[in-house]
C-alpha cells in the first residue's frame, strides 16, 4: 500500500480492502438464503460481499457479528429490486440503509447514526435504539425503532403525493426532532417514559413546513419550535396512528391496544411557508 | 412599491417613434408599460422598472430608452443611493434585502491584475490553426504512481485507476437548479454541455426523469442540505456527484426557493408538495465535521458503486486552504471552490456583498497548500465565481485550477442582463422563472447553440493564448505560475498568489 509519507494521508476506508474473491469463507449459502459472518470484515468488504451475493440471486441474507460496518445495503440499489431481506445481528455502523431503495433491513441490536439517511423506499426495523440523524431527508419507506433515538431525528423528511415516509420511534427522542420537516408521518410513542415524565426533546419541529408528528406522552409547549403548533387528534389521525402503531407493535411483539391507550397529540406546522415574511422583495 | 423611493430607472418613450404596438406591455413582467385605450396612449411606470432592457431591445421602432434615473439624492460617497434605498426598504418591511446574481461591489478583480506570458525569440510559439492543441481535462483523483508495462501493442497501465471524468475543455457549467431557473434554461445548459463534451451541474433541484438517459452522462448532480430530488437512480445516472457545502454568493447560509416557484414539475423533481417553500438548511444536518463529511462522501461512493468521482463544493472563506485539505483527506475526488463574486438565484444582499474571499486568492492558497502537503494529485480543483472570459479561465488554470465553473457568463449568453431580480421569479428573459408565459421565451434549441458558440469561441481563444506561450497542452500550464505576472499588486497579494511582479 503506497502511503503518502509527506502528508501522512491514509485512506481510512479503502486501505487494506481485500477483493471479494478472498472473502468467500465469510459466506454460507443455500439457494436464495445466505449467511455472512461480518466479524473482521471492513466496511467496504461487507458491502462488496452483499452486492456479490445479491447479484447472484440471494434474497434472504443474515449477517452475524456486525460490528460498526457502515452503509449496509446502500450499494444494493440498482441491482436488487425490492425483495431483499437483510437480518443484521450486532451493531451496524453509521448510515445504515443510506439512500435505501426498496430493501428490508431488520437489526437485532442497536444502530448508530444516520439510519435511513435520504432513504427512498424500503423498510428498516431496529430492535433496539438508534443514534443521531435518523431518517434525515427520508422521502419514502418506513423506519421502526423500538427504543429511543438520538438528536436531529426526522430532519427534513419530505413527501410528494402518495409517497409518504413513515418513522415510528418507540421511546423518546432528543433535540431538533423533526426540524425542517417538509412532509411525512412521524410517531413518537414514548413507551420508555416513566409515568408522568416528559419527552426530552427541545426545538421540536423548528422550521417545520409540512408533514405531521404524533406524540404520545407529555410534551410542553416550551419544547416546540416556534413554527409549529400542538393539536388534539381527530378520527382520521387516530386511523393513521392505529395503522402504524399496529405495524410497530407487530414488529416488536407488543400490544397495539396498550399503545393506543396513551394520549396522542399531533404537531403540525403553522405554515407551509415559515420564512415568507423574512425577506424584503 | 415602497413609498418615498426614487425610481431606479427612467423610461424614455420617443412618442414620434412609438406605434403603440404594445410589445413593451407584453414583454414586461413587472407591469412597466400599459396601454390606455381611453386615450389611445402608452404610458410607463418607472417605479417598477428593473432595468432588464427587455422592452428596449424588443421595441420594433427603437422608441424606448431605459437608463439609470437622473434624479439624485445629494451625492454622498458614504451614503450611496443603494444604501439609502435599502434603508428605506427595510424601514418599511423589517425584512432581509434579497438580491440575485453575483456580487457587484468594487472588490479588486485580481484577474485584471494578472498577465499571461508569450514566447518571443527564445522559444517558438505554436500556431493552433495548424498544430493540434490539447484542452482535454480529467476530473477526479489521480494515482500517486503509475506502473506501466510496455508490450507489443504499446503499453498497459497495471494500477487500478480512480474514476475520472473526461471533459473536452476545462469549462463546466456551474450549479443552477431547475426551480431556480426554468426548465428551458436548464435544458439548454444540458444540451450545450452534451454537444461540447463538458458538464452541466443540476444544482439542488433534481434531474428530471426524462433527461436522465440523454444528459446524465454530462451531468454533475448535487447532493445538498435539502437533499431535494436525491435518489439512487439520480446519483447513478450522473458523471459526478457533488456535495454542496457552500456557495460563493451566500457562504454559510442555506437557500429558500419560494413557494411561488415550486410549480407542479418542480415539486415532482424535488419530491415536495407544490407551493411549499423548498428550504435548504444552512448546514447539512448530517455533516457537522470533516469526519461527517467523509461519511457522506463514502456513502455516495457506496451508492454509486465507486464508479464516479465525488466532488465537494465550498465557498471561499478565510481558512479555505485548510478546509480544502480536510476535504481531500476526507476522500473527495474534486474540490470546487466558489469565490465572493459567485452568482445566485437568490441571496440576502448583505451576505452576497460582504462574505467570502475572492476566488483568485482562494484558489492560489488551496493549490499551494495541497502541493505543500503532497496531496494535490488526490483531487481535481474546480474554481468558480465570476469568470467573465477565457483570459480569466486560463489565468485560473495557471494558478492551479483543473477546470472552472461558469454560471453568470452562461446566463448572459442566454440573454440575462444582470438586473439582479432573479429572486422575484419574474425574469423577463425566461431564465430565472417558472411562469410558463415567460419561460417559453427561451427556446432550448436556439439558446443551446449560443452556449455552444460561447464555449467554442473560448476554446479557440485559449488555444491561441496557449500557442502564443509555446504550449500545446492545457496540462502544461496547469499550476504553472511562472506564466503569470502581477501588475499593480502589493507584496502580500503577490505572495498569496505565488506569482512574481511584472518585469521580475
Amino acid at each position: 500500500m503506497a502511503l503518502n509519507l509527506k502528508s501522512g494521508l491514509r485512506d481510512m476506508f479503502l486501505e487494506g480492502v481485500r477483493p471479494v474473491s478472498e472473502l468467500s469463507r465469510y459466506i454460507t449459502a443455500s439457494g436464495p438464503q445466505v449467511r455472512i459472518d461480518a466479524l473482521s470484515l471492513k466496511h467496504k468488504e461487507l458491502n462488496d460481499l452483499l452486492r456479490e451475493v445479491v447479484s447472484k440471486g440471494a434474497r434472504e441474507i443474515t449477517i452475524k457479528n456486525v460490528f460498526g460496518q457502515r452503509y449496509i445495503s446502500t450499494r444494493l440499489n440498482g441491482i436488487s429490486g425490492c425483495n431483499v431481506n437483510l437480518s443484521i445481528y450486532g451493531t451496524p455502523g453509521n448510515d445504515l440503509g443510506a439512500f435505501l431503495n426498496g430493501q428490508r433491513i431488520t437489526v437485532y441490536g442497536n444502530a448508530q447514526d444516520g439510519v435511513g439517511n435520504t432513504m427512498n423506499e424500503g423498510e428498516i426495523i431496529i430492535h433496539g435504539k438508534a443514534g443521531d440523524v435518523v431518517a434525515m431527508s427520508m422521502r419514502g419507506g418506513k423506519i421502526f425503532i423500538r427504543n429511543n433515538v438520538g438528536y436531529r431525528a426526522a430532519i427534513h423528511m419530505k413527501e410528494y403525493n402518495d409517497k409518504i415516509p413513515v418513522l415510528v420511534v418507540g421511546g423518546t427522542a432528543q433535540d431538533f426532532f423533526g426540524e425542517y420537516m417538509a412532509g411525512g408521518i412521524v410517531l413518537l410513542l414514548g413507551l420508555s417514559l416513566g409515568e408522568g415524565k416528559n419527552h426530552n426533546a427541545g426545538y421540536v419541529g423548528t422550521g417545520m413546513h409540512g408533514g405531521v408528528m404524533y406524540v404520545r406522552g407529555s410534551m410542553q409547549m416550551s419544547q416546540l419550535g416556534k413554527d409549529v403548533g400542538i393539536y388534539e387528534t381527530d378520527d382520521r389521525d387516530l386511523e393513521i396512528i392505529r395503522r402504524y402503531a399496529g405495524e410497530f407493535a407487530q414488529h416488536f411483539g407488543l400490544n397495539t391496544e396498550e399503545i393506543l391507550q396513551g394520549n396522542f397529540r399531533k404537531i403540525l406546522p403553522l405554515s407551509k411557508r415559515p420564512y415568507k415574511n423574512t425577506y424584503a422583495y | 412599491m415602497y413609498s418615498y423611493l426614487l425610481p431606479e430607472f427612467t423610461i424614455e418613450r420617443k412618442t414620434d417613434r412609438c406605434i403603440k404596438c404594445r410589445v413593451c406591455e407584453r414583454q414586461c413582467p413587472f407591469g412597466g408599460h400599459k396601454y390606455d385605450p381611453d386615450f389611445d396612449a402608452m404610458s410607463s411606470f418607472e417605479e417598477v422598472c428593473v432595468g432588464c432592457q427587455r422592452c428596449a431591445v424588443f421595441c420594433p421602432t427603437g422608441a424606448l430608452c431605459v437608463q439609470p434615473h437622473h434624479s439624485q439624492y445629494k451625492p454622498n460617497y458614504n451614503w450611496t443611493r443603494e444604501k439609502f434605498q435599502d434603508l428605506k426598504k427595510q424601514a418599511e418591511t423589517g425584512g432581509i434585502i434579497l438580491t440575485g446574481s453575483g456580487n457587484d461591489k468594487p472588490y479588486k478583480v485580481y484577474w485584471d491584475h494578472l498577465v499571461l506570458n508569450a514566447s518571443q525569440v527564445t522559444n517558438p510559439s505554436i500556431d493552433p490553426l495548424r498544430e493540434p492543441m490539447e484542452l482535454r481535462t480529467f476530473l477526479g483523483k489521480k494515482n500517486d504512481t503509475l506502473e506501466i508495462e510496455l508490450n507489443k501493442e504499446g503499453f498497459e497501465i497495471k494500477n487500478e485507476l480512480n474514476p475520472n471524468k473526461m471533459i473536452e475543455l476545462p469549462v463546466v457549467f456551474s450549479a443552477m437548479s431547475y426551480g431556480a431557473i426554468s426548465y428551458q434554461a436548464f435544458k439548454s445548459l444540458a444540451m450545450a454541455a452534451k454537444e461540447v463534451g463538458t458538464l452541466f451541474n443540476t444544482g439542488e433541484g433534481g434531474l428530471p426523469l426524462e433527461m436522465r438517459g440523454e444528459y446524465g452522462g454530462n451531468a454533475v448532480v448535487q447532493c445538498a442540505s435539502g437533499r431535494f430530488g436525491v435518489d439512487s437512480e439520480y446519483l447513478n445516472c450522473a458523471s459526478i456527484v457533488e456535495i454542496k457545502i457552500g456557495q460563493g454568493a451566500k457562504p454559510g447560509i442555506g437557500g429558500h426557493l419560494p413557494g411561488e416557484k415550486v410549480s407542479l414539475n418542480v415539486a415532482r423533481n424535488r419530491m415536495i408538495p407544490e407551493g411549499t417553500d423548498a428550504i435548504s438548511p444552512a448546514p447539512q444536518h448530517d455533516i457537522y465535521s470533516i469526519e461527517d463529511l467523509s461519511m457522506l462522501i463514502y456513502a455516495l461512493k457506496e451508492a454509486t458503486n465507486y464508479t464516479k468521482p465525488i466532488s465537494v463544493k465550498i465557498a471561499a472563506v478565510h481558512h479555505v486552504a485548510a478546509i480544502a485539505s480536510g476535504i481531500v483527506r476526507a476522500g473527495a475526488d474534486i474540490v470546487a471552490i466558489d469565490g465572493i463574486r459567485g452568482g445566485t438565484g437568490s441571496a440576502p444582499k448583505i451576505i452576497r456583498d460582504n462574505i467570502g474571499i475572492p476566488i483568485e486568492l482562494a484558489l492560489a492558497a488551496v493549490d499551494k497548500r495541497l502541493r505543500d502537503e503532497g496531496i494535490r494529485n488526490k483531487c481535481s480543483v474546480i474554481a468558480a465565481g465570476g469568470f467573465r472570459c477565457s483570459g480569466d479561465i486560463l489565468k485560473a488554470i495557471a494558478l492551479g485550477a483543473d477546470a472552472v465553473y461558469i454560471g453568470t457568463a452562461a446566463l448572459v449568453a442566454m440573454g440575462c442582463t444582470l438586473c439582479q431580480k432573479c429572486y422575484t421569479g419574474k425574469c423577463a428573459w425566461g431564465i430565472c422563472t417558472q411562469d410558463p408565459y415567460l419561460s417559453k421565451r427561451l427556446n432550448p434549441e436556439i439558446v443551446s447553440i449560443k452556449l455552444v458558440n460561447l464555449l467554442r469561441s473560448w476554446e479557440r481563444e485559449i488555444k491561441e493564448m496557449l500557442g502564443g506561450m509555446g504550449i500545446n497542452a492545457i496540462e502544461s500550464i496547469r499550476g504553472n505560475r511562472d506564466h503569470l505576472r502581477g501588475v499593480g499588486l502589493e507584496g502580500w497579494e503577490l505572495d498569496v498568489l505565488g506569482v512574481k511582479g511584472a518585469g521580475e
